[in-house]
């Protein structure tokens, strides 16, 4: 028995205690008028790890410092059994909630935008991103009926009323929908078939949301998956291609016909007043390394412009943006960097020029963000 | 250890000649002292015959967990997967050997060690670096490390203790039932028959059934002591229902012998998957056919020459399913075959020195019927020339390995070829009759896997091997003394302890593509691996009827990623690598009845490569029961066994979010006739 004294010296097992956040200062003094309160950054975590993690950039300006807050939804929901979930695929705040769509853990979950004690979930199957208008909420899911001879189901999307936080209806759509996009009283869906390979959906179903019907499918281009409207009505949508022989590209549609065509490969893109910022990314298997694109589209004349420069060294030393976020009011933006997927990610903070200002750690595949206004 | 070994040499000339199967044996374990071709430079951690049952293991994977120096990652429950790690240089470094004949995955290099019952084994063994005997094939100097798994022939192990008596059995038979938590039921059979002199027949069929289904819980606490969320569910889908049978012919040649082999396994089971937030089950399903032959044949041409030859045909199916509509739906076969061809040539040119040129032919193909597959082929080809001298005190040995691959696919790619030189040289000192130092020095590569090259839009084909690089110092020290009982040497033990610095280069990694879910693989690790091995036994004779023993072994290890200096975890412990881990066991034998407790302790470490607060893995530790009562009715040997296992209902995981069994029971009732 005196064998075993030696093996518990080194440590026993303690209770697992739940994940606390933590503070990180960027030692960066605050800017007093940001029209934000703060900032809600969503990280993926990698498939099965259970790692999707919220952080939150205080923008408030109360600390003489600006302070981000890492990993805060256990804390603030400690009794939510296995935390926030399964990769958290899209954020947004509608009126005064924040809800989060977990795709593997089946979920959107719905918090208190300010203090994000949970609120409820609402539980949708496979589920993959977030639209808003006119009090419901639209999340698309790949969750659907599946065809007879066809090993795959088509997706849905569902409409939830955001005040009772339950379905009210849903809409089979195309195979593995991803964003969308609400144009004059229509909900454009982007079909990926991502589960099909190799032969993806080319098609943007339009719904119309009155009688919450699909009314028209628009054939674009294989693999769709980033969808935006801009305010000259027009869409904006992405192709990943079929990794291939069909190159990712940009499209533009007015009118429910595509207008423009740019090959650019996009990963992320928002669109900001009349510039459509992106990244993207390329993997080379020559050097294992990426070809990292960054850009601005100017959504009016359809092209590629030179607004800002993204030549900042701490630009190209990012080691797989995935991200990027840009302030609406003052044009200051932040690049995600997802790093290897497994391990903490970085938050980079860059002014309107594209000058690098401040850098922070994150969970784990950062991919997301949605401002919260100041009250 | 070596009184044993004596006796045994005494008797060699008496039944060399006696039974078939008694020759075979003795070829294997007692000319060990006359022919160096059978030294082992280095002695293995084994456990073997009793102390097999004594730890509670019923599968290989279980008899690992108390060898130090090993890595075992583990699902949870009876039908989870289970790989295991030597020194931390990955699973695919690691050969495992079947009754001499390395097991092959071509697919993914992985081999599910759960899947391989003790039901018929007699003896585990465990080899860091090589196993240093000379009379071997080239796959076995070719590996980083090796686990090897032998198969039991009781006839022959019998008619050892009964030596010099005539009237040897004709046929043994043993059958065993067992029940247990989770509706586990397991009942095999052995039967073995001396067809004639110089034949021997052996059979056995094992099959295993369960739900899998166990209680687990998931409990936090706030930081002032009150419960956050306290949970308890039930493992779902973890259901197996497996089979498998094999046959096996020993038979003696003038001098030589052969052995012939036939095992088939299949099984069907649900892979219960992660348990994450809002989702505590899965409906993923596998099936797996796994049929192979194989055969070895040896014969001492002259007094200096002996030959060797191995063949194997190996088919494996892999049925994967998803019928879940909510993900992506999957249904695929997978089919793998292998040919292999060895061929072992040994000389001993003096009594003190020998030399052996091993040949061995490899060819690999995998076959899915997945959209977009290459159905790649790949021809290895091994050849080893090693030297072993035993200088009295000193031996030494060393051998290099020349490895030549060629890959083929369907889509037109010719890899091109890839050929490399690893060496090895092992060496071990006597200084005193107790004392015996040893080290060792060795290379050794592990190619990239069918699915590391060519994995639809995952596959890298531009992929390197990956080496491995050891540097091994070792003591061993064994004693004996004349305590209490009768003044025969009553206590027995031995201490051995090894210090290593282990280095992966080009280690393969899954690294991220740039979008959602997609990965490729690359040559982009690099980890530098020192530890300590420590293991230590002894066994008592207290009293006439009594005996106690105790097994002891730690690991210490320290296994950092110095891939890249830029990145947060440059110098951090790779993931699930404990810094201390270690077992325990001890054994109570007294007149019929036998008691074991074992402990199995894993330390802290971290589930990311990332060493902080949010990748903590708590440590775990298990203890186990082992009760035993053997009674003989008539002729027939019947022994009844009550295990209860992780005795105070630890809630744990090896790999996060697939939660281990908690407090679980097995009796086993067991006949030989």
């Amino acid at each position: 028995m005196l064998w075993l004294l030696p093996l518990c010296l080194f440590s026993c097992r303690e209770d697992e205690y739940v994940t606390y956040m933590t503070d990180e200062d960027t030692g960066v003094p605050s800017v007093e008028e940001t029209h934000f309160d703060g900032l809600y950054i969503l990280n993926e975590g990698n498939m099965g790890s259970n790692r999707c993690t919220l952080d939150y950039l205080d923008l408030s300006g109360t600390d003489s410092t600006i302070h981000y807050y890492r990993n805060i939804y256990a804390e603030r929901n400690p009794s939510t059994v296995k935390e926030l979930g399964d990769v958290g695929n899209d954020i947004g705040i509608y009126g005064s909630k924040l809800w989060i769509v977990v795709n593997c853990s089946n979920k959107v979950e719905v918090c208190e935008a300010r203090s994000t004690r949970r609120l409820g979930q609402v539980n949708i199957d496979n589920c993959r991103y977030l639209a808003f208008d006119g009090g419901f909420a639209y999340v698309s899911s790949y969750a659907g009926p599946v065809q007879v001879a066809e090993n795959c189901p088509l997706g849905r999307v569902y409409k939830v009323d955001t005040l009772t936080m339950q379905k009210v209806d849903s809409v089979v759509v195309g195979y593995q929908p991803e964003e969308m996009a609400i144009v004059d009283g229509k909900l454009y869906v982007a079909n990926s078939g991502g589960y099909r390979v190799p032969l993806y959906d080319n098609r943007i179903m339009v719904i119309d949301l009155a009688t919450f019907q699909v009314i028209k499918e628009i054939e674009v281009d294989v693999n769709l998956h980033r969808l935006l409207a801009d305010s000259h009505g027009q869409l904006w949508v992405t192709t990943r291609g079929n990794y291939f022989d069909v190159a990712p590209a940009l499209y533009c549609l007015k009118d429910d016909k595509v207008v423009a065509r740019l090959e650019v490969p996009i990963s992320s893109m928002t669109i900001v007043g009349d510039s459509l910022y992106y990244i993207g990314t390329t993997f080379s298997y020559v050097d294992g390394g990426y070809k990292k694109d960054f850009g601005i589209v100017d959504v009016a004349l359809q092209r590629c412009s030179v607004a800002v420069t993204f030549e900042a060294p701490e630009i190209k030393n990012i080691t797989l943006p995935y991200g990027i976020i840009v302030n609406p009011h003052d044009r200051d933006f932040y690049i995600l960097d997802a790093k290897n997927y497994v391990s903490s990610g970085e938050l980079l903070h860059f002014d309107a020029d594209g000058h690098f200002l401040w850098r922070v750690s994150t969970g784990d595949i950062p991919s997301r963000g949605v401002f919260l206004k100041s009250k | 250890m070596r009184i044993v070994l004596l006796i045994f040499l005494g008797s060699v000339g008496q039944w060399i000649t006696a039974i078939a199967q008694d020759s075979v044996r003795v070829i294997d374990n007692v000319t060990v002292r006359s022919k160096i071709r059978y030294h082992e430079t280095i002695t293995p951690q084994t456990l073997k015959g009793e102390d097999l049952e004594k730890v509670n293991a019923h599968t290989v994977a279980d008899a690992l967990r108390f060898m130090s120096g090993v890595q075992l990652k583990d699902y949870g429950g009876i039908g989870g997967l289970k790989t295991v790690n030597l020194r931390s240089l990955g699973s695919q470094h690691v050969g495992i050997y079947y009754d001499g004949i390395e097991l092959g995955n071509a697919q993914n290099g992985v081999i599910d060690l759960g899947q391989f019952s003790l039901d018929n084994i007699e003896e585990v063994s465990v080899y860091q670096g090589q196993r240093s005997a000379i009379m071997q094939t080239a796959s076995d100097f070719a590996n980083a490390g090796s686990v090897y798994i032998k198969t039991t022939s009781h006839l022959g192990k019998r008619s050892k203790s009964e030596r010099g008596n005539k009237a040897t059995k004709c046929h043994y038979l043993k059958t065993k039932i067992q029940s247990g938590s989770s509706n586990l039921l397991r009942l095999s059979a052995l039967f073995e028959s001396n067809i004639n002199k110089n034949l021997l027949l052996s059979a056995n069929a094992e099959c295993l059934s369960t739900n899998g289904k166990y209680a687990f819980r998931y409990r936090r606490r706030n930081h002032d002591g009150s419960i956050a969320y306290d949970t308890t569910a039930t493992r779902q889908n973890g259901d197996v229902q497996a089979l498998r049978v094999e046959v096996n012919l020993y038979g003696n040649i003038v001098n030589g012998h052969w052995q012939a082999k036939a095992y088939t396994y299949h099984s069907s089971r649900g892979i219960p998957g992660a348990i994450v937030n809002n989702v505590w089950r899965r409906g993923e399903r596998q099936s797996d056919d796994n049929t192979f032959v194989q055969g070895t044949w040896q014969k001492d041409v002259n007094p200096i020459y002996t030959l060797r030859a191995m063949a194997k045909y190996a088919n494996y199916r892999t049925h994967y399913l998803n019928k879940d509509t909510t993900q992506m739906m999957v249904d695929n076969t997978y089919r793998q075959q292998e040919v292999y061809l060895s061929l072992v040539n040994v000389f001993e040119i003096a009594p003190w020195w020998s030399v052996s040129l091993s040949d061995d032919m490899r060819w690999n193909y995998l076959d899915a019927d997945m959209p977009l597959f290459v159905h790649p082929t790949r021809w290895s080809i091994l050849s080893s020339l090693a030297t072993a001298m035993d200088l009295n005190k000193v031996q030494l040995q060393g051998s290099i390995v020349f490895s030549q691959y060629l890959d083929k696919t369907q889509s037109g790619l010719q890899k091109q070829s890839i050929n490399s030189w690893t060496p090895a040289l092992f060496a071990s000192y006597r200084p005193f009759d107790y004392v015996q130092l040893s080290g060792f020095i060795k290379k050794s590569y592990r190619m990239p896997t069918f699915n590391d090259l060519y994995y639809t839009n995952i596959g890298n084909a531009f992929l390197r091997p990956e080496s491995a690089i050891q540097y091994d110092l070792g003591v061993r020290v064994f004693g004996k003394a004349k305590l209490g009982f009768n003044g025969n040497e009553a206590l027995t033990g031995s201490l051995e302890a090894h210090i290593y610095h282990n280095s992966v280069h080009d280690k393969i990694v899954a690294y991220p593509k740039g979008q959602q879910f997609r990965w490729t693989m690359l040559n982009l690790g690099r980890v530098h691996i020192d530890g300590i091995d420590v293991q230590a036994q002894e066994s008592w004779r207290v009293m006439k009827n009594l005996r106690l023993s105790s097994r002891l072994q730690y690991t210490y290890q320290r296994a950092r990623d110095v891939t890249d200096k830029t990145t947060s975890y440059y110098g951090d412990q790779i993931p699930y690598t404990p810094w201390h881990s270690g077992s325990a066991t001890l054994m109570a034998d007294y007149k019929a009845w036998d008691l074991a407790y074992n402990f199995v302790y894993t330390g802290e470490r971290y589930c990311q490569q990332e060493n902080i607060l949010y990748n903590h893995v708590e440590p775990w530790y298990t203890s186990d029961i082992h009760l035993s009562w053997r009674h003989t009715f008539d002729r027939t040997i019947c022994k009844a066994t009550l295990e209860v296992n992780n005795l105070f209902d630890q809630q744990y995981d090896v790999i996060i979010n697939y939660p281990m069994p908690g407090r679980n029971f097995n009796v086993t009732i067991q006949c030989e006739f």
